[in-house]
């Protein structure tokens, strides 16, 4: 049987019966739609990047160069680049615990509360809807050294005034703080709905097994019971914090002296600004096998110990 | 009589709470946990109070060395008229509205039949969609940026509303949330439908849709938060002013206004800030359950 | 082991009463089941109790002492819930071990890091682990003490549930419908189980049950609730031959008892659809009554069947179901809208009916229960004795 014979044989067996076909073909059709946008957005644009990372391309160059892997020679070299991804990682370790271990806090302190509650959650939710490029000339404005009323209440006090962002040893710390403002609330609600779904009368249980007070009722039963809340609130936040760019382009453009400058905006600066097109490609795979470790890393390493 | 006799290896406590200093030792609990939540709903509060008292406050107040929250001289009007006429605030918003429309238009129409077709439908190939969509959620906008920036100035499309909402036509987030609620419909009202001769296009439109209003919803206040603040895509593909959205026209403003309006830069934070914080006031439920549905994974 | 009792205990929620004033001795080592419908407020009962929720007013007194202060861990009660509240991020060991180490142990004995330098902690470790094996190897679980509670059976962890319970040897356990999520065989089991641990243990048993075959087999005393009251305490027994009300006649015993509308007739007797019983009812002549007769009180017979001593109903069969052991046969009454009497019999009805598939049911005036128009049971109510063959027996005989 020639091969031309075999395929013709097997085009004309039908499926077993016509609810299969057509299951298939609204599969296929439903889901091309968004296989083609995956394409176009996710999968092609990863291809081009790998292939620009090996390149020196510049926008608008008439010619390029292959380099292999000299762009990510020069990346890890490069002392701009490496502040970058210490000033990023600086701003993380001070965002994420600080971030997840208030909207806890916020989270067990008004999850017993009925009246109040509404309002409170309200209240701390308002940063993560408000736009945070306006609200970052806020702050801006509101940690001015002679202007703002921050200082202004520290010279009351008899503090001298703080130059919260033109001070490099204060500028990081200070977007954290600012950064902490935005995602507290998110935090928080992710918390609240955790601690919703921890059964009732496994605290009644454990009061008369002597939980006596909240400390002992939360190293009991609430934070082991709210792992796999916790887990997910550290990878949101840590990918967010890590992803810091508005604050930066607004308030501070990488300055003073670049110790603002986080990975994102040195990204945005080689891409955008100076158009090293190569260049950038290797540092925005930099970047995406960052995110890549600390979402999946993360999800492997909590998720056994978090889940009963 | 002892109320219990201690008995052998117990270490026992016995501490009779008489209810006067039960009370008092709620009064104190309750005392340090509203102090806690009020002081940081100060510290929340904060930059929101300054921004609006600044915008109806005359320079002279903003300037002046010892500060004071209310405004002695009211100068909003001018504040506002400034800000409003300087720069298009309401085009930025118009333009936020514009963008974050179609995107969430888009987004849901491509990825409610994809997430149907991953959850009910058995065809060639599935495996891989759903697998690369996992891998899609994984990767931040920032990343595919750059080719997408270099292919938009190729074919000259840099500085078009099209430019600004394309990338985010697809949101493998709302693929697999959709997915995840589809799962749990129940085959057999799906199976009487097709017995009713329905075909699938109508049977995910006109049966599974209404039920899975509550995660439609929910998603799209997800999806309008997010894109109405989102500044970096933004930044890079546009340069127009007249195209800006709200978090980029915020950033022409202030560049244009550096260092020395304060009521008018105050006062057009407030007015890009206002639509989506008095939609989340009325709307409150909703956007609390769009976050929630989004550590339920 | 100790006595409770509970002194005008009463609760509201807001407005809401769920509890009027309950007034209960609890004996030392006395096996008391809460029982009936949803609703009634027996959970609420075991709750303040055990401490969970605080009276509004009335007081609870353990052996004697007033417990309404304590918290509940200081009143030495343990509880078993229904849904067995195991904590499911510790095993076995954990969870029957957690009442020991927070009463033995202090806060910074218990912390995760610093405990590792506890030197209390290192002393008395394995007393603890000692006391949670004999309890476990009492229930049988001593294999499953490494495991997590997920990983169990429903009767696996009702045992560990229990056994937590145990180790802290309290003055009394409070079981919270603990049968409930069982499937019933299962149930079965676990019922012959708990009335053993209660006889071998020898404790204060309080157990809340809606279902009332666990309150008749596994209790010495039943106190029977409706609407936040207890309508009648007493041996099972007690509750099944002398009910005081009509709500607890018709709770206790299945099928439910048979109620017959009936009044008190010009002598002084029980007038039942026109004919009268030899039962005494000290009561106005005309006053409305209830006459309950439980279906294995009734025989169903052939018409015409001889019945001294006995009076007779006549029925048609409306529908006979099939046990095995024994057949439950619904019968219409002759009496137009009497409704159906439920009786149980060994052989098949079938046999008994004639052409028109009539039959007669017999019973004894002896095994009635007579309740007033409030459903009160009438307990001067009397059977003078009838010899048997003395005696007339009224037949109602009214043929459709």
């Amino acid at each position: 049987m020639t091969a031309a014979a075999a395929v013709a044989t097997s085009a004309t067996l039908p499926p077993r019966n016509r609810q299969q076909l057509i299951e298939r073909l609204a599969g296929c059709g439903f889901a091309f739609p968004a296989f083609a946008l995956l394409l176009l957005i996710d999968i092609i644009p990863l291809a081009v990047l790998l292939y620009l990372s090996f390149t020196d391309y510049q926008l608008g160059a008439l010619d390029t160069h292959f380099l292999g892997l000299d762009n990510f020679a020069k990346a890890l070299a490069d002392p701009v680049f490496r502040r970058s991804i210490t000033n990023t990682f600086v701003y993380v370790a001070i965002v994420l615990p600080l971030a997840v271990g208030l909207g806890l806090l916020i989270a067990v302190l008004l999850h017993g509360r009925k009246r109040t509650r509404s309002f409170y959650e309200v209240v701390y939710f308002l940063p993560v809807t408000s736009t945070l490029i306006a609200m970052a000339t806020v702050w801006q404005f509101l940690l001015h050294p002679s202007l703002g009323p921050i200082n202004g209440m520290l010279r009351t006090v008899g503090v001298h005034e703080i130059a919260f962002l033109s001070e490099p040893a204060y500028v990081l710390p200070t977007l954290a703080a600012i950064g902490i403002w935005h995602l507290v609330g998110f935090n928080m609600v992710l918390f609240l709905a955790g601690l919703s779904a921890i059964p009732r009368d496994l605290y009644e249980a454990a009061e008369i097994d002597g939980c006596r007070g909240g400390i002992d009722r939360f190293l009991t039963i609430t934070w082991p019971l709210l792992g796999p809340t916790t887990m997910f609130v550290i990878v949101t936040t840590s990918i967010t914090a890590f992803k810091v760019f508005d604050t930066v382009a607004v308030m501070t453009r990488g300055g003073p002296m670049g110790s603002s400058e986080v990975l994102l905006y040195a990204i945005y600066l080689e891409g955008y600004q100076y158009f090293h097109m190569g260049y950038a490609a290797a540092l925005t795979l930099v970047f995406l096998v960052f995110v890549l470790l600390f979402s999946i890393l993360q999800t492997f390493v909590l998720d056994r110990r978090v889940h009963y | 009589m002892a109320t219990s006799l201690p008995l052998p290896g117990q270490a026992h406590r016995v501490r009779p709470v008489t209810p006067a200093s039960a009370l008092a030792r709620r009064m104190l609990t309750l005392l340090i946990v509203h102090g806690v939540l009020i002081a940081g709903a100060m510290f929340i509060l904060l930059p929101f109070v300054w921004m609006v008292v600044t915008s109806i406050k005359s320079p002279p107040e903003i300037f002046a060395v010892d500060f004071s929250l209310w405004p002695k001289h009211f100068n909003g009007v001018e504040n506002y008229g400034n800000a409003l006429g300087k720069v298009p605030l309401l085009r930025f918003a118009l333009n936020g509205v514009i963008v974050c429309g179609v995107i969430l238009v888009v987004q849901v129409l491509v990825a409610v039949p994809c997430a149907y077709a991953l959850a009910k439908l058995r065809f060639p190939g599935r495996t891989t969609m759903f697998a690369l969509v996992l891998l899609g959620l994984c990767i931040p906008i920032q990343v595919p940026a750059l080719p997408l920036y270099m292919g938009l100035a190729r074919l000259g499309l840099l500085n078009t509303y099209f430019a600004i909402m394309m990338p985010f036509f697809l949101s493998v987030f709302a693929i697999f949330l959709f997915r995840q609620f589809f799962r749990s419909y129940p085959d057999e009202i799906i199976h009487a439908a097709r017995l009713d001769g329905m075909s699938e296009f109508e049977i995910v439109w006109r049966i599974v849709v209404p039920s899975a209003w509550p995660a439609i919803a929910a998603f799209s206040v997800f999806s309008l938060v997010a894109h109405w603040n989102d500044l970096y895509w933004p930044l890079i593909v546009i340069s127009d002013t007249h195209l800006a959205t709200p978090p980029l026209g915020m950033m022409f403003f202030a560049d244009a206004e550096s260092g020395s309006n304060y009521g008018a830069l105050t006062a057009a934070a407030t007015v890009l800030t206002a639509p989506l914080v008095i939609a989340f006031l009325i709307a409150r439920r909703r956007f609390i359950q769009g976050i929630t549905m989004t550590g339920i994974k | 082991m100790a006595k409770v009792e509970l002194r005008s205990v009463g609760k509201s929620f807001g407005d809401v009463p769920v509890l009027a004033g309950i007034d209960l001795d609890i004996a030392d080592g006395e096996f008391l089941t809460l029982v009936g419908a949803s609703g009634c407020g027996k959970s609420t009962l075991l709750r303040i109790i055990a401490g969970l929720e605080v009276q509004s007013s009335g007081s609870v007194l353990i052996d004697g002492a007033p417990v309404d202060h304590l918290r509940p861990h200081e009143r030495r009660v343990a509880m078993v819930f229904q849904s067995y509240a195991l904590y499911p991020h510790m095993r076995v060991f954990g969870n029957i071990a957690l009442p020991l180490v927070m009463s033995r142990l202090g806060l910074f004995d218990r912390l995760p890091l610093l405990r590792a330098l506890s030197l209390r902690r290192r002393r008395v470790m394995p007393e603890i682990a000692r006391e949670v094996h004999a309890v476990a190897a009492q229930l049988q679980i001593d294999a499953l003490l490494e495991r997590r509670p997920s990983q169990l059976s429903g009767g696996q962890r009702q045992r560990v549930a229990l056994g937590r319970a145990m180790v802290r040897q309290p003055a009394a356990f409070l079981m919270d419908e603990p049968l409930s999520n069982l499937d019933a065989k299962l149930r079965v089991h676990m019922r012959t189980e708990l009335a053993d641990l209660h006889a071998r243990l020898g404790a204060t048993f309080i157990y809340v049950t809606h279902d009332q075959i666990e309150a008749m087999t596994m209790s010495n005393r039943v106190a029977m609730m409706d609407n936040g009251a207890i309508l009648q305490l007493g041996r099972p027994g007690d509750l099944y031959a002398r009910p005081a009300s009509v709500k607890v006649a018709q709770f206790i015993g299945t099928p439910a008892i048979n109620l017959l509308p009936a009044r008190v007739s010009a002598q002084h007797s029980v007038e039942l659809f026109g004919a009268e019983l030899p039962i005494r009812v000290p009561r106005p002549v005309g006053a409305a009554l209830t006459l309950g007769i439980r279906p294995e009180a009734i025989t169903p017979a052939p018409l015409g069947a001889p019945a001294a001593g006995r009076h007779v109903l006549v029925g048609r069969l409306h529908r006979s179901e099939n046990l095995g052991a024994e057949y439950i046969v619904h019968v219409d009454l002759a009496q137009p809208a009497s409704g159906v009497v439920i009786c149980k019999i060994a052989a098949d009805p079938e046999s008994l009916v004639d052409g028109a598939r009539d039959l007669a049911l017999v019973f004894s005036p002896a095994a009635c229960h007579v309740f007033d128009a409030e459903g009160h049971r009438i307990a001067d109510a009397e059977v003078p004795n009838v010899a048997s063959g003395v005696g007339a027996v009224s037949m109602s005989a009214v043929h459709p």
